[in-house]
């Protein structure tokens, strides 16, 4: 029996795994020991079990304990890798200009495009890289854009609207090349696709603990110690934890979490990803066999194996999540609802310069059945045809009128 | 968002659903009126058909609505309303009433702004059609 509603945004938090709120249970209230207390049982429990989690989390990175950072989430982390890395590698103190030069793209998450801004303001040169049709950032793309003074790259490891995955390890690999730092949003790929520090050329990396069935609250950053050892100016100060670079208690119940969730995603990774592959190709394929005017967004083959992300001609978004609510999904109107934002990650693929395309992304998880996925795409298709035989514009486009040549009142 | 009942009734059952011909075919017919309102960009297009018999009276009117779920149950009301109405009775219509039995959160008064515009162009064309005057500000101006 199907349980309503269906959870289909995974992209934008997961359960947590049962096994990781178990291991979490004991640090609540029997080890309770602050790590940093040096003196007594407590306090050294405590730093155990985060030494323990630092090993999980470097295992499924493939790097070094020394190497992972605990911090609140992903968005702590892109904080101090860009703001961090500008700071600790500007060619100018602060209060001038020409600072130096940073390079990411315009369908990066806000988490890493609100840090370039601030940036921008205190004297740094951002270029923003507008991605082509496909969504990919290819190193030939971040090479065109890369000048004397670059300090710092942050490209995405893969998106999290589209899924869609940057050519990583070889803009990595450019960046070594050149003494440039190369910092990562691998939030979305992490515990999904194999990670390998060491040859995948990457010098920052930030992850969330609750987009791998781990807690929220929790996240890490991966700072690269060795050819080059990285450098990065604080964002908190106070007791030095983290190597300097993340003051304040640790979050101990949390990172037990996050490091069972890490080990969990290592021994499932594989299993996980192809049975997650089939279902999402099966409902892909399921919508766009029964539906015309409807496209799946970004690279065919380049992407993760648990997000896609459909267009749909001649309907409108609010309406459609209306009428697939025991869908929980993520509409992303490309362009034409007033009361739906408009994604700017579908917009600088060019998604919508037709007009009116609303937009679903659907992420599955580990627990997703092949019979929510049928019902899923039984629902939307249902949805699109009822939306559709309301639509005016459904009609004109079948009469063959050009949308984009009528003279519509504007108001 | 959290819709009243009486939006999300229309929503799943839209009354009047339809037309009486396509674009083309409707344009040289005299017994009907055709409104078509509002722009993709903006998430809303409203096409309103009325049908009216030679007392002057709009025996049936049809719609179709590209748009959110308060757009698609206020031109369903609407339709709902001018049937049995005399021209001047449908340009009594007014927004305020349509918000008024929906209960439209403020946010979408437009739609009902929209439905308003449909009923009034709607009219003006088939007055203009059957050479009947046509007061300006009957017509659906954009705003």
């Amino acid at each position: 029996m199907l349980k309503f509603p269906i959870y289909l945004d995974h992209a934008a938090t997961t359960p947590c795994d049962p096994r990781v709120v178990e291991a979490m249970l004991p640090y609540f209230t029997q080890v309770y020991g602050n790590p940093g207390s040096r003196n007594h049982r407590f306090g050294w429990e405590a730093e155990e079990a985060v030494d323990r989690a630092r090993e999980q989390c470097a295992a499924l990175l493939g790097a070094d304990a020394k190497e992972v950072i605990f911090t609140s989430g992903s968005t702590e982390s892109n904080n101090l890798a860009i703001r961090g890395a500008a700071q600790m590698y500007e060619k100018a103190p602060a209060g001038s200009a020409n600072r130096g030069h940073i390079i990411t793209a315009v369908h990066e998450h806000k988490a890493v495009l609100d840090p370039c801004k601030r940036l921008q303001k205190e004297g740094f040169d951002v270029t923003f890289l507008e991605p082509p049709r496909d969504g990919i950032i290819t190193a030939e793309a971040v090479q065109a854009a890369m000048r004397p003074d670059t300090i710092l790259v942050s490209i995405m490891w893969a998106n999290n609207e589209i899924g869609t995955i940057n050519e990583v390890p070889r803009i990595g690999a450019l960046c070594h090349d050149r003494d440039i730092i190369f910092h990562t949003d691998a939030t979305q790929w992490v515990g999904k696709m194999p990670t390998n520090m060491e040859t995948d050329n990457v010098d920052l990396l930030s992850f969330s603990g609750h987009k791998l069935y781990g807690p929220k609250g929790v996240g890490g950053l991966y700072v690269r110690r060795r050819r080059p050892r990285v450098r990065l100016v604080p964002l908190v100060d106070g007791g030095g934890q983290e190597r300097g670079f993340r003051s304040g208690t640790l979050n101990v119940p949390g990172i037990v979490g996050l490091g069972k969730a890490c080990e969990i995603a290592q021994q499932e990774m594989e299993k996980d990803g192809q049975r997650l592959l089939t279902l999402r190709k099966k409902l892909e394929d399921s919508v766009t066999s029964r539906l015309d005017t409807t496209q799946v967004n970004g690279h065919a083959e380049k992407r993760l194996p648990h997000i896609t992300n459909i267009s749909f001609g001649f309907v409108e978004g609010e309406s459609l999540m209306m009428a697939i609510k025991e869908v929980a999904c993520s509409s992303g109107s490309a362009c034409t609802s007033a009361s739906l934002e408009p994604s700017y990650v579908l917009k600088s693929l060019g998604v919508g310069d037709d007009l009116a395309h609303s937009s679903l992304r659907l992420s599955l998880g580990r627990w997703t059945t092949q019979d929510q996925v049928d019902y899923t795409a039984d629902a939307i298709v249902k949805a699109v045809n009822k939306l559709r035989e309301l639509s005016p514009l459904y009609d004109m486009h079948k009469e063959g009128i050009d949308l984009s040549k009528v003279e519509w009142a504007h108001h | 968002m959290a819709y009243g009942d009486k939006i999300i009734e229309h929503y799943e059952r839209p009354r009047n659903v339809g037309n009486f011909g396509t674009q083309a075919e409707v344009k040289n017919r005299k017994d009907i009126g055709v409104g078509l309102v509002g722009a993709p960009e903006c998430g809303d297009v409203m096409q309103l058909q009325i049908k009216v018999n030679q007392e002057g009276v709009i025996e049936d009117a049809r719609f179709k609505c590209f748009g959110c779920g308060s757009a698609i149950a206020s031109s369903s009301l609407a339709t709902e309303w001018l049937k049995g109405k005399t021209l001047d009775e449908g340009l009594a219509i007014k927004n305020t009433q349509i918000v008024e039995e929906l209960s439209l959160p403020p946010v979408k008064i437009h739609c009902s702004v929209l439905a308003e515009d449909a009923i009034r162009s709607a009219i003006a064309d088939y007055k203009q059609k059957n050479g009947m005057p046509v007061d300006e500000r009957q017509a659906a101006s954009a705003h």
